[in-house]
């Protein structure tokens, strides 16, 4: 497309236009004033640059977006299908990065917890949570970081004192709406785990309405000492719209972190993924699956870094590409000077079902310490004709063979997923999107 | 109901069956025995329709149709099984899952309705006392983590639910303690029926303690070497194959 306009004007004159109308926070102002000027040095990422190599993203710079409408109407009932689990769950609506109470029903919670609008929790002036934000997402180094935290309106927040169990899942779903143009939503989410506590939280992301749309999410994640995470991102975005998001992780002495990374949809998808091991025993497992076809593009960025001694991290990616879809896989691991004794292994597999889909795996590991155990592996391969071979000897036809083993590829990684409703709703929209649907899920 | 002549076949270019002729009735337990690369395998592997390799000469005739001519999955549907020697790890898919959709593959080819989940489920447990299978290691991931014992077990455990006509079963013996080959056996013993036959390939006698056969066939440089009833196989206990392999061989240049 050829523009005099700069892609980054219209991003640099909504940050004028919403400072301009917004009650600013005193803290956070110069936050966002030093984003938006970062991101206003930098601009979008171009292939030029090392961590978006194979990531173009000139699609997103070159549309139009509309700041998206705050007042969207949205039907109740065209959430309904995102959901999982019944009435045991929180449940936080986030409409085009607003916080909507009215669809939310948060439920009763311990005393202490805070569960809903980030927007109004920072506005209450909570130290807490204003000391945490945007401490761990870098908004200096990461473009669309800068761009979220100067641009974010709201959002979600998780506050649990020490010692607090959260025994219900804390279900947060993204909705990007967009009826006739093409909108942006930078929904931003702060989730602090007091020590010793223990939650489990799902962030679905999802595109409704007819437009394409970006999402531009930023999740920061603060486990402190002891503090037990189950944290699932499920990607489902419609197969027009964009996503870029980071979930920036820090985890105190002794706590765990156990992330699952679902991509089923969107166009173009980006999800980096950061997380510091801060202090001695941490441990942290990423999860990820992503399943694609069309001309689909998903690019899983992730950095751990081991900042101190006896820390585990994991890392286990599984891919299914096929039509002339595109994945890249980005596995950085640190480990700083003194952590020593760490335990760090990484694993992309990835399964191409198509002679024009492509893969790139890229596995960095960086290490300054000398008595640690670091390990990588990457596979990239087609559907095994010895198991081919042998679900045939058992009656089934080529393709459904083809299919139960696509399908078993990826459903080892499901089983991954230890809440179960969210498991089975992952399970049934893998199979929706399996290229024939010749696999049929009933319980057995 | 399978009638092998002259059967050759080879893999990358080597011919490893030369000429096999074999019949089988109904109700009837052959064995095949013999040294380690005679081509035992392959039979079985040619038999079950795996496409690696190429029958270069010969027919199999299966109930009076060309087996050969039929796709590995179509000859399952028409009632043939191969209980694999290394039978395949499949990740995230379990037993009880893919069976059920190979069995309803089956029943629909041959006009049969479809099981639903209970009527399955039903006749899974009734098949799985007699492997002695344990219910548990049927929802895990197909054979992933399963010992050599459980995978045999499990093959055996299939062709029980599937209720093949002709069961071919590839060294079904190979790495089992006795324990477990005397479940192995005593399950397929319990399936033979005037009606189905077997193909029980396997390097030792002590498998045929167990299942005892009608007929004991010697597979020699991929042709049968010599024929005879079970004590054939006691023979070569004794004996080795040695004697079978130099009588062959001496023979080939004449026949060849």
């Amino acid at each position: 497309m050829l523009t005099t306009k700069d892609a980054r004007d219209s991003y640099l004159a909504a940050f004028e236009a919403v400072e301009a109308s917004r009650a600013v926070a005193g803290w956070l102002a110069p936050i966002r004033k030093a984003a938006i000027a970062r991101f206003a040095e930098v601009g979008f990422p171009s292939l030029r640059n090392e961590d978006w190599k194979y990531t173009d993203v000139s699609p997103i710079a070159d549309t139009e977006f509309r700041w998206a409408a705050l007042n969207e109407r949205l039907h109740p009932g065209s959430l309904e299908p995102h959901w999982v689990g019944g009435t045991d769950v929180h449940r936080l609506v986030v409409v085009n990065g607003r916080y909507r109470g009215t669809l939310s029903s948060v439920g009763s919670l311990p005393r202490g917890v805070r569960i809903g609008s980030l927007a109004a929790a920072l506005q209450d002036g909570a130290d807490r949570l204003q000391a945490e934000f945007a401490r761990l997402a870098d908004y200096r180094g990461r473009p669309f970081t800068a761009l979220n935290t100067a641009l974010f309106e709201d959002g979600a927040v998780v506050f649990l004192p020490p010692e607090t169990v959260i025994e219900w899942p804390i279900h947060v779903l993204y909705v990007t709406l967009g009826s006739a143009e093409p909108v942006v939503a930078h929904p931003r989410t702060l989730i602090v785990a007091g020590a010793n506590s223990r939650l489990t939280v799902i962030e679905s992301f999802v595109s409704l309405g007819d437009a394409p749309c970006l999402t531009n999410a930023v999740t920061e994640i603060v486990a402190e000492d002891g503090a037990r995470i189950d944290h699932y991102k499920a990607g489902q975005d419609n197969d027009d719209s964009f996503h870029v998001g980071e979930t920036a992780a820090r985890l105190g002495r002794d706590s765990a972190v156990r992330s699952h990374v679902v991509t089923l949809g969107g166009r173009l998808v980006r999800n980096e993924y950061h997380a510091v091991l801060d202090g001695e025993g941490g441990d942290c497992t990423i999860h990820g699956l992503y399943l694609l076809n069309g001309r689909q593009h998903v690019d899983n960025h992730l950095r751990v870094e081991h900042g101190r001694p006896h820390c585990t991290s994991r890392e286990f990616f599984k891919g299914v590409l096929a039509d002339q879809s595109r994945g890249v896989f980005t596995g950085r691991i640190y480990v700083a000077e003194d952590a020593q004794k760490t335990d760090a292994k990484q694993t992309h597999m990835s399964l191409l079902l198509s002679e024009e889909a492509r893969v790139e795996s890229r596995p960095q590991l960086e290490i300054f310490a000398d008595d640690v155990r670091c390990t990588h592996g990457a596979t990239i391969g087609q559907v095994d004709d010895e198991a081919l071979f042998y679900l045939r000897t058992r009656g089934l036809d080529a393709d459904a063979a083809r299919n139960l083993l696509v399908y078993g590829f990826a459903e080892d990684s499901l089983q991954q997923v230890r809440y179960e409703p969210l498991r089975r709703h992952l399970e049934k929209r893998l199979l929706d999107r399996l290229p024939q649907a010749v696999v049929r899920r009933d319980e057995l | 109901m399978l009638e092998i002549r002259n059967l050759h076949a080879q893999v990358d270019g080597h011919e490893i069956l030369r000429g096999i002729n074999l019949t089988v009735r109904p109700g009837e337990v052959h064995s095949i025995m013999g040294p380690n690369g005679s081509g035992k395998s392959t039979l079985s592997q040619v038999l079950a329709g795996r496409e690696t390799y190429v029958v270069t000469d010969g027919e199999v005739l299966y109930n009076g149709r060309n087996l050969l001519e039929l796709a590995a999955d179509e000859r399952a549907c028409e009632g043939v099984f191969l209980a694999f020697q290394y039978p395949v790890e499949i990740p995230g898919v379990s037993t009880n899952y893919f069976l059920r959709a190979a069995l309803n593959s089956v029943r629909k080819y041959r006009g049969q309705d479809e099981l639903d989940a209970m009527d399955f489920l039903k006749l899974v447990r009734e098949k799985a006392r007699l492997v002695e299978i344990d219910d548990k290691l049927l929802n895990r991931s197909l054979n992933e983590g399963f010992s050599g014992g459980e995978k045999k077990r499990n093959e055996v455990f299939q062709m029980a639910v599937l209720e093949p006509a002709l069961a071919i079963l590839d060294e079904t013996d190979s790495g089992l303690d006795i324990d477990a080959l005397r479940i192995v056996a005593d399950g397929v013993n319990k399936l033979r029926s005037p009606e189905r036959a077997f193909l029980v390939i396997t390097h030792y006698q002590r498998l045929l303690n167990y299942i005892v056969p009608d007929h004991v066939h010697v597979l020699i440089d991929g042709r049968i070497a010599r024929s005879g009833g079970k004590e054939l196989a006691l023979e070569l206990e004794e004996k080795g194959y040695g004697w079978l392999e130099k009588e062959a061989r001496r023979v080939e240049p004449v026949s060849a």
